[in-house]
């Protein structure tokens, strides 16, 4: 048995990975649906002018150091540095769920400040933020969800010389629903 | 690698000294993880194949039932109301019994029949096969693709039992009808489960769709560059990059119109009276919202029916006619031509709703645009027959009746495509006469075409040909004398979907035509379940099949075993040497892909 790789056939992406980066194109279709759709209906009678909840702010630097705590959780993982990979993940997994709380709490304060989201006193520009921004959130909470299938998988140590391919597709998957939220940031403040 | 990394990503994961070998494992296969929880290409295929007839059943018998409406109005049937019970009061089928067949009748056959049916079974059966892959790029996502559609279908089914009857508003679900559940009784439980069983296939359209990309561009065999692949496998990617990329605007729409539903919002809704329920407080929503969205899927959906039976009709045509196909690249280029413009002309569906009259020609010019690379394809189907050596066979036939089809239907779509015309003839039965030849009947054919075609790989056994031949034969007349006499009732202004065109002064004289209708979409029907007693037949009992390659085709499917195994080839995948239409080269009848290129061969 020898120990060296073999040489690499011109091989140059993982199937899975690829699969991953036509999905994202998938998802990416879903939210400029939503988002021409916003436009549109902006464009027409009755639409209510409101502010982005402060918070929103503060979820987005949120979002931002999740990237770059995933980036570095990669990075630790090729390294071997597994100690290091496992706090980055946990720590990943934990900025997500935050986004996702202060995402929430967004939503109560404007309904505090009487803009109604659902139901029949609301604005479909509140609702709007509602649907966009909940469906974000649920792509969000996939990525907490893939992380900890893989944080799980990294203890259960039955497949010794295990692949960095699965933290690579979490890592692209989550820098993706993070520009994704900068996309909607941008939108909701200087473009809709 | 990558082949091997995805049937065995463990081992491959686990040691690093690949052979780039492939051994042949021993599955334990069960008789769940090899018919039921499959994850083998060749399995969803037929899975997909056989649950699409079934559908095809429900949703045929469903046009059937509407149609005896239609053709007798006056009439009862008493044993109508036997399998129907009160959606047959009297032996009559109720009108909202018809305007719930109409609406599940189009919903099942557009997305069950044509799409996951269709589809579903030919991108799995022939994308890993014909472009040399040992299965696709996630097995896994693939057979999860099968089981949401399936769950797409036990809800889709559900409807048609629950008290209020399955969703009566029309296929396209438009809001208000279908976003207020006191609007009509189909809009109650039918709609929400509607609403569900079209999410989940969403959802399974969206797995498959990526699988399929991702294999293509990804998985090919040494050798298989994208201009030697078959035109099926490049019909195939671009339906499922119109998939992909149109399927999430629909589930947005979807998802504005459940909140509109369950939750009080005013995306659609605006200044709306129900009749015993009162004014509803909805303001500022906009139904003309919903029908961009949803047609912004609805056009593309035409045509990732039509063109994988585009595809298959081509190397079909070409297989059988012993040459190569005429214009490769301009049929690829065509197909991508079409995939563009389907991106660009959904408005054509709007030219009534109030549209403005600029923007309206602007989409009138996109959608007569798309005549152009149709006829390129048209073009090079006649001219691949062209002084071919032809030989008709059943899936021959059914291809050859594809084309006849498209053109005859594609005609009426430059008419349709005018907004000036449109104004006239909008939801009229000469819109229903346009769709169902060009895209619902030219895609059963594409769909039979492929089925006659590659039956012997995928049982090893032949369909039957003379009931093959008085299947094509019953179907292509009694498509035309079913679709035809419908564009005259249409240029004279019938309306579609009415319940009884016998109690208007302007339709009465159509009686006896809609009973002619009628009759022969009985027949047809009936000739559908020869076709099908066939196919069951055969898989056990057809005339087995002896020789690896019964067609003579150069495509690499043939060069399996004659019942391949999971991985499709024993040994190592076949290298690709040349394009897959060398017929009647040099002399040659034939030469397989895997033939390398000869020092004296010709150049084409």
């Amino acid at each position: 048995m020898t120990t060296t790789v073999p040489a690499k056939t011109p091989q140059q992406i993982h199937p899975h990975k690829f699969t991953l980066w036509v999905a994202m194109g998938s998802i990416l279709m879903m939210f400029a649906a939503l988002t021409s759709a916003y436009i549109v209906k902006k464009n027409q009678s009755s639409w209510l002018e409101f502010d982005l909840p402060q918070i929103f702010n503060y979820s987005t630097v949120v979002m931002l150091l999740s990237s770059v705590t995933i980036y570095l959780s990669v990075r630790a993982f090729k390294a071997g540095k597994m100690g290091n990979y496992r706090t980055l993940v946990t720590v990943t997994a934990l900025l997500g769920i935050s986004f996702i709380v202060m995402q929430w709490i967004g939503f109560k304060d404007l309904e505090a400040q009487d803009i109604a989201l659902t139901g029949s006193k609301s604005n479909s520009a509140a609702s709007f933020l509602l649907v966009i921004t909940g469906i974000h959130m649920v792509h969000v909470l996939g990525g907490v969800i893939a992380l900890l299938i893989i944080f799980i998988r990294a203890y259960a140590v039955k497949i010794r010389n295990y692949s960095s391919l699965p933290i690579e597709l979490a890592g692209a998957y989550w820098h993706f629903v993070d520009v994704l939220w900068i996309y909607l940031f941008i939108f909701y403040n200087w473009i809709g | 690698m990558s082949n091997e990394a995805v049937l065995h990503p463990h081992s491959v994961a686990a040691t690093h000294e690949g052979h780039g070998v492939h051994h042949e494992h021993h599955h334990h296969e069960t008789f769940i993880s090899k018919y039921v929880f499959s994850q083998d290409h060749k399995m969803i295929a037929k899975q997909f194949l056989i649950t699409g007839m079934v559908w095809a059943v429900l949703g045929g018998l469903m046009s059937v039932l509407f149609r005896l409406q239609l053709g007798y109005p006056d009439s009862s049937f008493p044993w109508l109301e036997d399998i129907l019970g009160k959606w047959a009061k009297g032996g009559h089928i109720t009108p909202e019994a018809y305007y719930a067949l109409v609406t599940t009748h189009g919903t099942v056959l557009v997305f069950f029949v044509l799409t996951a049916g269709l589809s579903g079974t030919f991108a799995n059966f022939l994308i890993p096969l014909q472009i040399g892959a040992r299965d696709m790029a996630s097995p896994f996502l693939n057979m999860l693709s099968y089981w949401f559609f399936f769950a797409a279908s036990i809800v889709m089914l559900s409807s048609i039992f629950v008290e209020t009857g399955p969703f009566s508003g029309g296929w396209t679900a438009y809001p208000p009808l279908s976003a207020l559940g006191d609007a009509s009784p189909g809009s109650k439980t039918g709609m929400d489960l509607w609403i569900v069983s079209m999410a989940l296939f969403v959802v399974s359209s969206l797995l498959g769709g990526l699988n399929y990309i991702a294999t293509i561009l990804n998985m090919r065999t040494k050798g298989m560059s994208m201009t030697r692949l078959p035109l099926t496998i490049w019909a195939l990617f671009f339906t499922a990059v119109l998939g992909v990329l149109s399927f999430p605007v629909l589930l947005s729409g979807f998802i504005l119109l459940i909140f509109d539903r369950n939750f009080g919002t005013s995306f659609y809704l605006s200044d709306i009276y129900i009749n015993g329920v009162g004014a509803l407080p909805n303001e500022g929503g906009s139904a003309i919202l919903f029908q961009h969205l949803f047609w912004f899927l609805g056009h593309p959906e035409v045509y990732i029916i039509l063109l994988p039976a585009m595809g298959m009709v081509s190397e079909i045509l070409s297989v059988n006619s012993r040459k190569p196909i005429f214009g490769y690249m301009a049929m690829i280029g065509s197909l991508f031509a079409i995939a563009i413009l389907a991106f660009l002309v959904w408005a054509h569906h709007m030219f009534v709703t109030g549209l403005n009259p600029l923007l309206g020609s602007v989409f009138v010019l996109l959608t007569l645009l798309i005549a152009v690379p149709s006829a390129i394809k048209v073009f090079n189907w006649l001219t691949t027959l062209w002084r071919g050596n032809i030989r008709f066979t059943s899936g021959m036939l059914f291809a050859i009746g594809f084309v006849s089809l498209f053109i005859s239907g594609g005609l009426t779509g430059i008419w349709l495509g005018n907004s000036a015309l449109d104004i006239h003839l909008h939801d009229t039965y000469f819109v229903v006469a346009h769709f169902h030849i060009v895209m619902g009947v030219a895609s059963m054919f594409g769909m039979f075409a492929g089925i006659y075609h590659w039956f012997p790989k995928m049982y090893g056994r032949y369909l039957n040909n003379t009931l093959g031949y008085i299947h094509f034969w019953v179907t292509i007349a009694g498509a035309y004398m079913i679709f035809w006499p419908m564009h005259y009732e249409g240029l004279a202004g019938m309306p579609r979907r009415y319940y009884d065109y016998s109690i208007w002064e302007s339709f009465k004289q159509f009686v006896e035509l809609n009973r002619f209708i009628s009759l022969v979409s009985m027949i047809v029907f009936a000739v559908q379940l020869l076709f099908l007693f066939n196919f069951f037949y055969s898989i056990f009992k057809g005339r087995k099949v002896t020789s690896l390659n019964p067609w003579s085709a150069n495509t690499l499917e043939w060069t399996t075993p004659l019942r391949p195994g999971h991985g499709n080839w024993p040994g190592e995948i076949p290298e690709v040497h040349r394009w897959p239409y060398d017929y009647g080269k040099d002399g040659q009848d034939f030469i397989s892909q895997t033939t390398p290129v000869g020092e004296e061969e010709s150049h084409h």
